[in-house]
């Protein structure tokens, strides 16, 4: 939901959102697709260089990823494809044009279904198509006042995706929703990795008022250099309440390109209509035209993935959890990958589900690890949660040894047995710490008798703490009930 | 007489039997280049060590396996400066090159270096191909070796004067709308346009990407038909190459031309042809028909459209071609600048020569939005339409035969001025490009003691008939061996 205040103005948002595949290599040569952290213009070729006479060779992954995406966002697959020089000049940009797609793109008319504040929201997908990633450029100081730029090309030539959406969005909250939702279909089919911090996964708006009703669009802003969900959302804010403003007071609004100021929190023009780039595409002669078959397309649809609202409604319904619970578990492909390896192993998916988002998500958390890189694998957790389903152990000492064992590798169950925590429920033993209890307890037995259920607690914490947390509950009171006898009961 | 004047079979036998070695073949070439070459200014550099390096390796190659040794081994190539040379300047014949040094070589160069080859330097040409008399070349003048007052033809115009003046037995040249047949024709040697996509591109500085083709330049048909079976083939690293068999071109060559249907398009003599070469022509028409080919006429009807089509779509590749050239890393750079559009545009200014700031220019308007359906798109639509009258002819001939170009090689400096008129040069051989089928200039003749070629066109993937009209042609016409004045060396 918007922060903002009923308007009589209606936001038209669209994202486009430009993802680094997952490929080996870069998508026309055979440098590396994972550039991070190499020496400055160490990952490169005559090709990816743009040296005179090299030539282009499309990466087959590249266009399997697109396809898997397009597939996953509902697209229709066109069978003839093409590729387009988008031709402008920048030191970043080595042959001096990028190689796009820009009148038959890979795919074309897909949705994206998300929610926002408890509402389910359709949003279209306009295409999804591939081009090529640019170089990156260090200025010497700020970019206004330095005297020389470095070029690094490491990164040019690798695959992006661009994934154009439609003007569907009503407010900051359902881009932020929308962009949330497509980043974790993304990771899901493993195409991108979701890190829009180092930019893997770049976040462009186009965002205009119209009034609430009309049909007509407003004009347009794009706004650019969003590289959080945070900043997608105050940029997105920020530029509502300034169109707003300018509209509130009867001015006019230009079209233009607007970047975000992370420092400043505003928006800041960068260029205006007048301005645009004549970008003067025309079809990329190095490479012939794809014909994408049926085959093929259907071959790619077959080893999607379940996409996360399907797993989310599958946990439901086959693990009898709650929304939220299959939500959580959910979110990520590694989490409910490690939750139904365990429930795979025999564990009630209720305890199972408890257990993870509880105890060891938590534990996760506070070291900083994903669920399935965490030293507590699922065949141990199941284990260990078996033995609690066994009444070998109780939940209470459970935790302890789960806290353990995360922090040094060690097998769980073989702690609850090395350390002789497992759970007391043979009835003579808990017996005697039953009337030991009573007797050291003397108030407590008789307020209880006399009424008073919370007294019971306190009998049954005694006993626990007699037995170091190991004794069966269920026995416990059990024994206590036949000692304390209420008038009536 | 040198051995430069042998064809490869023979030179080849001689190696063979040790009568010669590839070493003294290449000290010879050297040799030739350095006393020749100053008048006629067909290299833009020589590299001699390389080239004995090379010969000595082929030398042993020779001695150790005679009869196993490539037939190219030992044979001395010169390249095109478009074409990358691992370690050695490549310009393009552009100033925004000068110092270059591709850190790989061309596909081509990696075959014929892998045969054996012996390549003494690079080659002048036109700034980018772009050009019909080498007067483009940003750094010097190709004469012709008929005649040096007049101009070698272009683009591959240091190609042409290399083989003619036997300066090398064979060289590379590229074409991308008659620069390797137009200047064979001026230069009185054979070349050969492939059909697009039999040769890789890549190491090939593009001019119009979907134009271009690299090609030889030969004394005779065979010693082409020798080297385009060498170079031609599938390349993984070229997506427009195309995988088709090479065997036909030396296996067809002498097949003849008996029951060969030549198809003679009418238009191509009403573009104003010198009466020279008209001449040479009409004798070439009877030559084949001597030898038993059937010649009837056929009809292109948008080759008047086609030089139009052509300065359209070439110069749109051109603008995005070269926009590399940003004097980032290449050229003279941009002292003084203040802004990046500054930069940009003082480096493009003084690293590019007019006829490509021309080019580039025309091309960025026919992009630009507005003007893309009008120009580009149009040139598209007549484009498909050449090849479909290419299609209609080839289904009645099996290739076409024209003069090359409608004059002989034009003097110094008579069309610089007029960029229409050094532009008509290619009227004949450039629609063979739009079409993407093949194509052969062969010696045919002379005209007021200028070479005149025919131009044989084939269908596409069609070269071995080219090699057998072009083959015959040589034959009867018995005008190969004969040295332009410039060949021989002042007593």
């Amino acid at each position: 939901m918007s922060t903002i205040a009923p308007s009589p103005w209606e936001a038209v948002i669209g994202l486009e959102v430009h993802a680094q595949l997952l490929t080996r290599s870069k998508m026309f040569c055979s440098c590396r697709a994972d550039y991070l952290g190499l020496p400055p213009n160490s990952n490169t070729c005559p090709v990816c260089l743009g040296l005179p006479g090299s030539l282009p060779v499309i990466n087959e992954a590249g266009i399997r990823l697109t396809l898997r995406t397009a597939l996953a966002l509902n697209c229709e697959i066109p069978q003839f494809t093409k590729f387009d020089r988008k031709n402008y000049f920048y030191p970043d940009l080595p042959k001096g044009y990028q190689i796009s797609q820009y009148d038959l793109p890979l795919s074309l008319g897909g949705w994206l279904d998300f929610e926002v504040g408890g509402r389910s929201v359709r949003a279209g997908i306009t295409r999804v198509h591939l081009e090529e990633d640019t170089g990156t450029l260090h200025h010497a100081g700020e970019i206004h006042n330095s005297t020389f730029s470095l070029v690094d090309l490491n990164r040019a030539g690798v695959p992006l995706m661009e994934i154009v959406g439609e003007p569907d969005l009503r407010s900051p909250a359902e881009a932020r929703a929308y962009l949330a939702t497509l980043r974790q279909v993304l990771i899901y089919i493993g195409v991108n990795d979701g890190n829009m911090e180092e930019g893997s996964l770049r976040c462009d708006a186009n965002i205009s008022l119209r009034p609430v009703g009309a049909e007509a669009l407003g004009v347009k802003v794009e706004i650019k250099n969003m590289n959080s969900f945070r900043s997608v959302l105050r940029a997105l804010e920020y530029e509502l309440t300034r169109q707003r403003e300018v509209l509130d007071e009867g001015g006019r609004l230009s079209q233009e390109t607007r970047g975000w100021s992370e420092l400043e929190q505003r928006t800041v023009s960068q260029r205006s209509k007048e301005e645009a780039q004549e970008y003067r595409y025309f079809p990329e002669p190095d490479l012939p035209p794809l014909v994408i078959s049926r085959a093929q397309v259907e071959e790619v649809r077959a080893g999607l993935p379940e996409l996360p609202a399907a797993r989310r409604a599958r946990f439901q319904s086959q693990y009898r959890l709650a929304d939220e619970q299959a939500l959580l578990l959910t979110a990520r492909p590694g989490d409910s990958q490690y939750f139904e390896e365990v429930v795979a192993l025999g564990v009630t998916p209720q305890l199972a589900a408890n257990w993870q988002l509880g105890d060891l998500q938590g534990l996760c958390n506070t070291a900083n690890l994903p669920v399935e890189k965490c030293r507590v694998g699922p065949a141990p957790l199941a284990d260990l949660l078996k033995m609690i389903e066994g009444h070998e152990v109780t939940a209470n000492v459970a935790k302890e040894v789960l806290a353990q064992a995360f922090e040094t590798g060690e097998d769980p169950a073989e702690l609850v047995r090395s350390q002789g925590l497992g759970q007391v429920s043979d009835t003579g033993e808990i017996a005697v710490m039953v009337d030991q209890a009573l007797a050291q307890n003397a108030k407590a037995a008789s307020d209880y008798q006399a009424g008073n259920d919370r007294a019971l607690g306190a009998l049954v914490g005694a006993v626990m703490k007699m037995s170091q947390g190991r004794a069966n509950a269920d026995i416990v009171n059990q024994l206590l009930h036949t000692r304390l006898p209420r008038p009536g009961g | 007489m040198t051995l430069l004047e042998e064809p490869i079979r023979e030179l080849g036998r001689r190696l063979r039997e040790r009568e010669i070695s590839a070493v003294e073949l290449a000290e010879e070439a050297l040799a030739r280049a350095k006393e020749l070459d100053p008048t006629l200014g067909a290299f833009l550099r020589v590299t001699p060590e390389l080239a004995l390096e090379a010969a000595a390796v082929a030398d042993l190659r020779l001695q150790e396996d005679p009869a196993g040794a490539p037939i190219l081994c030992g044979i001395p190539v010169a390249y095109k400066d478009v074409v990358c040379t691992e370690g050695v300047e490549t310009t393009a014949g552009s100033q925004i090159l000068r110092g270059f040094v591709p850190p790989y070589s061309a596909t081509v160069v990696d075959r014929l270096s892998a045969l054996g080859v012996v390549p003494l330097g690079k080659l002048n040409c036109d700034e980018f191909a772009m050009g019909s008399s080498n007067e483009n070349s940003a750094y010097q003048l190709t004469r012709n070796p008929w005649d040096p007052e007049r101009v070698a033809g272009g683009s591959s115009g240091g190609s042409a004067v290399a083989v003619a003046a036997r300066l090398a037995c064979v060289t590379l040249g590229s074409d991308t709308g008659g620069s390797i047949r137009l200047p064979a024709s001026f230069s009185g040697v054979v070349g050969v346009k492939p059909t697009y996509g039999r040769v890789s591109r890549y190491g090939l500085i593009a001019f119009a990407s979907s134009l271009d083709q690299i090609g030889p330049l030969a004394k005779t048909v065979e010693d082409a038909a020798l080297v385009l079976t060498a170079i031609a083939g599938q390349d993984p690293r070229d997506s427009t190459s195309v995988v088709a068999p090479v065997d036909g071109f030396l296996g067809e060559l002498r097949a003849g031309v008996k029951g060969l249907r030549l198809g003679i398009p009418k238009e191509y003599l009403e573009v104003g042809l010198d009466p020279g070469v008209r001449a040479v022509f009409e004798q070439s028409i009877r030559m084949l028909e001597g030898l038993g080919a059937v010649t009837q006429e056929v009809s292109l009807p948008t080759t008047e459209y086609a030089l139009s089509a052509y300065y359209v779509i070439a110069p749109a590749e051109v603008s995005s071609n070269l926009a590399r050239m940003d004097g980032v890393r290449f050229g003279p750079g941009f002292a003084g600048a203040t802004t990046l559009k500054e930069a940009y545009e003082q480096a493009r200014h003084e690293g590019f020569g007019e006829e490509v700031r021309r080019r580039v220019t025309l091309g960025t308007y026919a992009l630009s939005s507005g003007y893309y359906d009008a120009y580009y798109l149009r040139a598209q639509k007549v484009r498909t339409l050449v090849a479909q009258d290419f299609d209609l002819a080839f289904a009645q001939v099996d290739a076409i035969i024209s003069p090359t170009a409608p004059t002989a090689a034009f003097r110094l400096g008579e069309r610089t001025a007029d960029p229409l008129a050094m532009y008509a040069t290619d009227v004949l051989t450039l629609p063979a490009n739009l079409a993407g089928i093949s194509g052969i200039s062969v010696p045919a003749g002379f005209a007021a003691g200028l070479p005149v070629g025919l131009q044989v066109l084939g269908p596409y993937l069609g070269e071995s008939t080219c090699f057998r009209v072009a083959q015959s042609l040589e034959t009867e016409a018995r005008i190969w061996d004969r040295l332009p004045p410039l060949a021989v060396a002042p007593a």
